[in-house]
């Protein structure tokens, strides 16, 4: 029975366009070979980072010190640390901490954006003079030293810096939302809406978020690269990730003393950040050319 | 006139902006959760120097009569002083800031001059594998952690090398005469060439690190304008008449492609300014950046409230420069 259904649908809407926006988007994504390496990539991190206590029978916070500085082998790919801890366990266990510090920041940068940028589109007047106002201020300082900034005041911790990208990065969504709402606010269906006597909050959820989806996916897998290098600088200047925990950064200033005994130290820990920060810039790249072609430069 | 106006306008613009800033960098030390008096000297402070220390940066008063304080002493450019060395913030932070000015317009030079012309050339030569080198080249290094592009250069091209000095800004043994604290500037008012050959050789590999993420995104940009105005009209017109590609390419197609490339070039010149924290600490670069990173650990927070005070407000006076040559620059733009 099940089958002569599936028949009879397939009968009766032949050429039914299978086509929208996000549809055409994932086929152009899937053509777009950087696209598909940043996928690759990343795909590959996380699935490290999932599995690590599977992958590496050692512990990233203990080392024997009789193996300290060792080169490359087949026990330790990636060679020993100064403290004999294994080079390789420390990077996989590391790229938990990066993922995690990146998709995370941005998602809550994204949720106070969006919720501020909404208020500030929707109701204009005095609501969007204050918050535009504040975005103003806070774009008004570099980036990192406002985040800088913040971990000072709270003390350097891995939370910390992670609230830190957070709060910094707000503006960013905060801004692109209010712009989208500003020009949807004139479009025809968000009139029919109004006209028809729809509530604010119905309007906002079902009409105006849905179609500013498309901006804030391109902008916050970029944002997810930039939250990564952030969280790296702070834990290389000693105001983010603590020791023992193998975040990149902070492995960086570990080990740059030892960098000519034991370059390797230096080296893995470095290359995994670029690569992970490539990996996100390589998908946002395809996603804003697949979703929003007139992002593009 | 329209553009006078506009000019005024924007600085009347800034004023908020401005006060916000100063609120914000005044609240830095106001949301140190507890008593900043006891987090800046620690638990084992005596009650007399904690008293002492809240009578300096009067945080016996209300928060607002505080601010006033803050903001009147800003205002007479009064950046208060140091915990740590006692001294004012105004005079101690010149050669820091002249040490990072220096070092951000060398970077900026760097990644302007390799930037655009690989972006030229790239959209000349587009999808040849000068292009894809170059946009795979600016690719990695948009995506590349400054603080460890900057201990490999140090690695292989002092340490394993030799060929570049790895930390500093001169000779410590025999050092550049500050005058105005800028050591290219200095070296040349003194004469002494052997000392501006040492400048010159101390500033490549930081300069180099620093430039790199802005010498990949100017590439990038650069090729992408390139590429939109080469399909116009009158470039065609230019190639018709028979001029060289050369000249079409650099005299007719640039001046128009030059205009986006610009707003980066501002916007990163600031940037830099304030990334150069990473920089610095690794070269050992006696700038802001570092000034800033020394303050943390002394938990000098008068200090690291005015140098992002002041970053901030040469960030935001850079923009505003940029806003406004680009109106002059380009007609087409309305002033709003």
């Amino acid at each position: 029975m099940a089958e002569t259904h599936v028949e009879t649908v397939r009968v009766q809407q032949p050429d039914e366009p299978v086509s929208s926006p996000w549809r055409d988007a994932w086929r152009t994504l899937r053509k777009n070979r950087m696209a598909i390496a940043g996928f690759v990539i990343i795909f590959v991190f996380v699935l490290l980072a999932l599995l690590a206590p599977y992958i590496t029978p050692y512990a990233y916070d203990k080392g024997e010190l009789i193996d300290k500085n060792k080169p490359p082998s087949a026990e330790h790919w990636f060679g020993t640390d100064y403290n004999g801890r294994d080079v390789f366990t420390r990077v996989i266990y590391g790229a938990q901490i990066s993922l995690r510090v990146g998709l995370f920041s941005v998602i809550g940068s994204v949720i106070a954006g969006t919720f501020l940028g909404l208020l500030a589109g929707y109701y204009g007047r005095w609501v969007d003079m204050i918050i535009s106002r504040l975005f103003d201020i806070m774009l008004a300082f570099p980036s990192i030293l406002l985040a800088i900034a913040i971990v000072a005041m709270l003390g350097p911790s891995l939370e910390n810096a992670l609230l830190a990208i957070a709060i910094v990065n707000i503006p960013t969504y905060g801004r692109l939302v209010r712009s989208r709402v500003l020009s949807l606010k004139e479009e025809e269906f968000v009139m029919a809406a109004k006209a028809i006597g729809s509530k604010n909050s119905r309007i906002i959820l079902q009409h105006i978020l849905p179609n500013s989806l498309a901006p804030i996916i391109v902008t916050g897998t970029l944002g997810i690269a930039t939250a990564i290098l952030e969280a790296a600088a702070l834990g290389f200047l000693g105001l983010g990730a603590q020791p023992p925990q193998p975040e990149w950064g902070l492995m960086l200033s570990d080990s740059r003393q030892y960098i000519q005994k034991a370059p390797w130290t230096v080296i893995f820990p470095g290359l995994s950040i670029m690569l992970t920060v490539l990996g996100f810039n390589l998908i946002g790249d395809g996603l804003r050319d697949a979703l929003d072609p007139r992002m593009k430069h | 006139m329209a553009l006078l106006s506009y000019t005024i306008r924007r600085l009347l613009m800034l004023i908020p902006v401005l006060f916000g800033m100063s609120l914000i960098v005044f609240a830095i030390i106001h949301a140190i959760p507890g008593d900043p008096a006891l987090t800046i000297l620690g638990e084992k402070a005596s009650p007399k120097a904690l008293e002492e220390l809240r009578q300096q940066l009067g945080l016996n008063n209300p928060w607002y009569v505080q601010y006033f304080h803050y903001l009147w002493d800003i205002l007479r450019g009064d950046l208060g002083d140091s915990l740590h060395t006692k001294a004012p913030i105004a005079k101690e932070m010149g050669p820091y800031l002249a040490a990072t000015v220096e070092l951000t317009l060398v970077s900026m030079i760097f990644a302007v001059f390799i930037g655009v012309n690989a972006g030229i050339i790239s959209a000349w030569k587009q999808n040849s594998w000068f292009d894809y080198i170059c946009m795979l080249i600016a690719l990695i290094g948009v995506s590349m952690p400054v603080f460890w592009l900057g201990l490999m250069e140090q690695w292989v091209f002092a340490q394993e090398l030799k060929w570049l000095p790895s930390i500093g800004r001169d000779n410590p043994r025999d050092p550049v005469t500050a005058i105005t604290h800028f050591y290219i500037i200095d070296a040349m008012l003194a004469g002494r060439w052997d000392h501006l050959r040492d400048v010159i050789q101390h500033l490549i590999l930081p300069s180099i690190a620093l430039g790199t993420i802005p010498m990949a995104i100017i590439a990038r940009i650069t090729r992408s304008s390139m590429l939109e105005v080469m399909r116009a009209d009158y470039i065609r017109t230019a190639r018709a008449k028979g001029l060289g590609q050369f000249f079409v390419v650099y005299k007719h197609a640039l001046k128009n492609a030059m205009i986006p490339v610009l707003t980066i070039v501002g916007l990163q010149t600031g940037l830099l300014i304030g990334g150069a924290v990473l920089t610095e600490t690794i070269f050992g670069w006696p700038g802001v950046g570092r000034y800033i990173f020394t303050a943390i650990g002394n938990r000098d927070y008068p200090v690291i409230q005015s140098s992002i005070l002041v970053i901030a407000t040469i960030f935001v006076l850079i923009n505003l420069l940029v806003d406004l040559l680009y109106a002059y620059v380009d007609p087409r733009i309305k002033y709003r």
